[in-house]
């Protein structure tokens, strides 16, 4: 007990120890987040979804708190509907018992520098013959109200205010967007800022007969994280990539050092020719090129993340590492303890994994937590080389698309540094925490 | 690599006869000759692994049979004696010319017998022909697809990889000096950062250098045009080689300088480094032969093992910076699911890794002692 509290003493002696403890911590509690509100189905249901999962997003948009941080305020995104009250939506029944006017309004505040890219009203109404009517008008923040539309309602309609030629005409111009939004005043066509409303008039002619609005609105920005080329939100990959990565890393990492280390001690117990063995199987293991044999099961077999992990795992045992653990097990053989194991007539394997492998674990610890940030690089690697797996989000299929898309050279920055970033956390803080246990645990090393 | 590598921390005893030179010759030749017979055979079965691999899922086979069809439907089409049959009975030719190449190349063998033919043909680069990629003289061989992007590649690792070493050894050695300084903390706080491969420099430098400052080219290996004359060509090809070279070196030279500098302070409180200075040698001296004679032969190991993981940075590095190697051919393989070329890299790489293996421990067998002069049993 004593040993474990100097151990959390020393540890706490260490700021980078501490450091590395609470990023891992940090990262473990948004893995647990991300698995407990997003279901693995339903992640990998959004993940894979096109334009009828994502259509309320913009495509390209960097996140909203970009705003902060520049003097010219892009507008933001957002979508309203009347299905879940967050759209008013007032139904009046009119002295004709088939006839009702529905009035559906939206106001909000636009305190933005420019114009947004776009904005869509998705219609979806119920009817047995005769289709609803519904005009849509427009009130500016001076009071100024501008006739947008006047229609049938058909049972799935989508009107998209810029792609309107009646309404370009109407207008005179063909930036729709620039015209709602300007200041009638201004010579620059500087944007008029305050509240805007959207408001849809609608006549049904039958008694069951219902209209339902969805009115998107795309911005600039969008969300915390911003969306991609599909407009999908980034916000989910980024989530759902932590606990992937950790799961790969974390688990290669102990396969790798745990199947090490029992193997060179098993090496080291028998000696003859199960030693010259593994050592013969470690030079060949070394001239086997690692990622290209990867890049062949993957191309070959299956992308899966399970089977490069299993082949990642198969591929690293026989590593340069097995040689420091034999030097320090042949030394640790000719302890007087294992004598006298030996002399009690203890079984070989009584030997190695109740006495020689234990008292390895010091060493283990830190390198296999050392270890951790390659095996997290090495899945965002292969998603860079286009082997990622196909159905998960990952963190490198960010940086994957990202690439293909030529985000570096188009200016999407955020596209590529957002995943980019969250990998070097985790690797710095895994790392930090390995360098920090190294030296807890080799004290030869902590005074240098 | 050898086992002798973690031995090497033991330093040899330091009262050495001056032996012949001839005789150190020997040696050193012997110790090489050994050391590329067991390469030969590590090489050969490890390529031999890979078809197996690779043949898993009837890949090889499937290569041998695309370039047999290739060939004889080429062959018949272009003969002027078939001109005149009819298309039928050309295509009856083909088939009966191809069922009998097949047997001849021994196709309807086993595969213990037919993976030995595959391996003599991987090892002598015999590998086959591309499904869709070419090489830039328009041949479809695998092995020149290949070897033509060599170049670039042993470019990109020779000149990365030569500053790294030789840039870690002196600064660890600066620091080692001035240990506790404020570089020297400085280094130590950096080399976590270590654990992040070259490619994801490559995207931060290609975002600072390339992207918002527009001082480095994104990528490639020569503008486009390129320059007329060769020297502006040669310099040209530099202003693209710092980015990918800064980004393999920043990636691992902290933790290099770290280890290392680690190694020669442990190394330079033993006894002998002592009685060394107590001597009155001056400080260059002793570092010299007391510090970095003994670790050179650990030192060595150790980078090798750090070349041997670099060669996988190297691929993606390579396909980030559009770096017209080995590594972005393999990316392209993947894309267009060109099975010959990615089993083809495959094999290359084995074979450069073997070579990286090989002079290393060249390099090994030169500053070794144990090799050199040929005290202590040899293993």
């Amino acid at each position: 007990m004593t040993a474990f509290k100097n151990t959390i003493r020393d540890f706490l002696r260490y700021p980078t120890a501490v450091f590395g403890s609470v990023i891992i911590i940090a990262l473990l509690g948004v893995a647990v987040y991300a698995l407990v509100s997003i279901p693995y189905k339903e992640a990998i249901r959004l993940w894979r979804g096109g334009e009828d999962v994502w259509y309320q997003n913009p495509k390209y948009a960097p996140p909203a708190w970009f705003n902060f941080f520049s003097a010219k305020k892009k507008p933001i995104s957002f979508s309203v509907r009347t299905t879940d009250g967050s759209m008013t939506k007032v139904t009046t029944p009119s002295s004709d018992p088939e006839v009702s006017t529905e009035d559906i309004s939206y106001s909000f505040d636009y305190t933005y520098d420019g114009p947004p890219q776009e904005m869509i009203l998705y219609f979806t109404t119920q009817f047995e013959a005769k289709f609803p009517f519904v005009s849509v008008s427009w009130i500016t923040p001076d009071g100024r109200t501008v006739r947008i539309a006047d229609m049938q309602a058909d049972r799935k309609m989508t009107y998209r205010f810029s792609q309107d030629q009646k309404l370009q005409k109407r207008l005179k111009t063909e930036d729709v967007m620039q015209a709602l939004f300007a200041d009638p005043n201004s010579s620059t066509g500087a944007v008029l800022k305050g509240q805007y409303q959207v408001v849809i008039t609608g006549t049904t002619f039958e008694k069951d007969s219902d209209i339902n609005v969805e009115f998107v609105f795309h911005g600039d920005l969008f969300g915390l994280a911003g969306t991609d080329k599909y407009r999908r939100d980034l916000l989910l990959p980024l989530l759902y990539g932590t606990p992937i990565a950790l799961a790969f890393g974390l688990l290669a990492a102990l396969g790798t050092s745990l199947l090490t280390m029992v193997i060179a001690a098993i090496g080291t117990w028998y000696v003859g020719w199960i030693d010259e063995l593994i050592q013969r199987i470690t030079e060949i293991n070394l001239v086997l090129p690692f990622l290209a044999i990867l890049i062949m099961v993957g191309t070959f077999y299956s992308r899966s993340i399970w089977l490069m992990l299993g082949v990642t795992i198969l591929l690293s045992i026989f590593s340069g590492s097995i040689k420091t653990y034999r030097a320090i097990f042949l030394q640790s053989k000719e302890s007087s303890y294992i004598e006298a194991a030996r002399a009690y007539g203890a079984s070989n394997t009584r030997i190695i994994f109740n006495y020689l492998i234990p008292r390895m674990i010091p060493l283990l610890i830190p390198a296999l937590v050392s270890s951790v940030p390659s095996f997290v690089f090495l899945e965002a690697s292969l998603a860079v080389l286009g082997l990622g797996d196909p159905v998960l989000p990952t963190w490198g299929k960010i940086i994957d698309d990202a690439f293909a898309d030529g985000a570096l050279f188009q200016g999407r920055y955020y596209w590529v540094l957002e995943p980019a970033i969250l990998l070097m956390i985790t690797g710095l803080g895994f790392a930090m925490l390995g360098f920090a246990l190294d030296r807890i645990f080799n004290p030869r090393l902590r005074d240098i | 690599m050898s086992t002798e590598a973690l031995d090497a921390s033991v330093p040899s005893s330091p009262i050495v006869k001056k032996s012949l030179r001839n005789s150190t010759f020997a040696r050193v030749a012997k110790y090489t000759a050994i050391r590329l017979v067991t390469l030969i055979i590590t090489v050969t079965i490890g390529v031999y692994l890979t078809i197996l691999i690779a043949n898993m899922g009837g890949y090889v086979d499937t290569i041998m049979r695309n370039e047999i069809r290739d060939n004889t439907t080429q062959s018949i089409l272009a003969n002027p004696n078939y001109r005149n049959l009819s298309p039928e009975a050309k295509q009856r030719l083909i088939q009966q010319k191809i069922a009998s190449e097949e047997k001849r190349l021994g196709l309807n063998q086993p595969f213990a017998v037919r993976s030995m033919r595959y391996l003599k043909n991987a090892l002598t680069l015999n590998l086959g022909r591309a499904i869709n990629m070419s090489s830039d003289h328009g041949s479809k061989q695998v092995r020149l697809i290949l070897l033509e992007r060599l170049p670039a590649t042993l470019l990109l690792t020779g000149s990365s990889e030569l500053l790294l070493f030789f840039g870690s050894v002196f600064l660890a050695l600066t620091l080692s000096r001035k240990y506790g300084s404020f570089w020297d903390k400085l280094t130590i706080a950096f080399s976590p950062t270590s654990a992040a491969p070259p490619w994801f420099y490559g995207i931060f430098f290609i975002l600072i250098f390339a992207a918002v400052l527009r001082i480095l080219p994104f990528g490639g290996l020569v503008d486009s045009p390129p320059p007329d004359n060769s020297f502006d060509y040669g310099l040209n090809i530099l202003k693209h080689l710092i980015l990918p070279a800064m980004s393999v070196i920043v990636s691992s030279i902290f933790l290099s300088i770290y280890n290392w500098r680690t190694f020669f302070l442990i190394y330079s409180s033993e006894d002998y480094v002592e009685m060394a200075k107590a001597k009155g040698l001056p400080p260059r001296a002793v570092e010299r032969r007391y510090i970095l004679r003994p670790t050179m032969p650990t030192i060595i190991t150790n980078f090798a093992l750090l070349v041997i993981t670099l060669w996988t940075g190297f691929t993606i590095t390579e396909t980030v910076f559009l770096w017209p190697g080995l590594g972005i051919t393999l990316y392209r393989a993947i894309g267009f699911f060109d099975t010959p070329v990615i089993v083809g890299s495959t094999i290359i790489y084995a074979y450069l890794l073997a070579i990286t293996v090989f002079l290393l421990d060249f390099a090994y067998a030169l500053v070794d002692p144990r090799v050199k002069v040929g005290s202590g049993s040899s293993q």
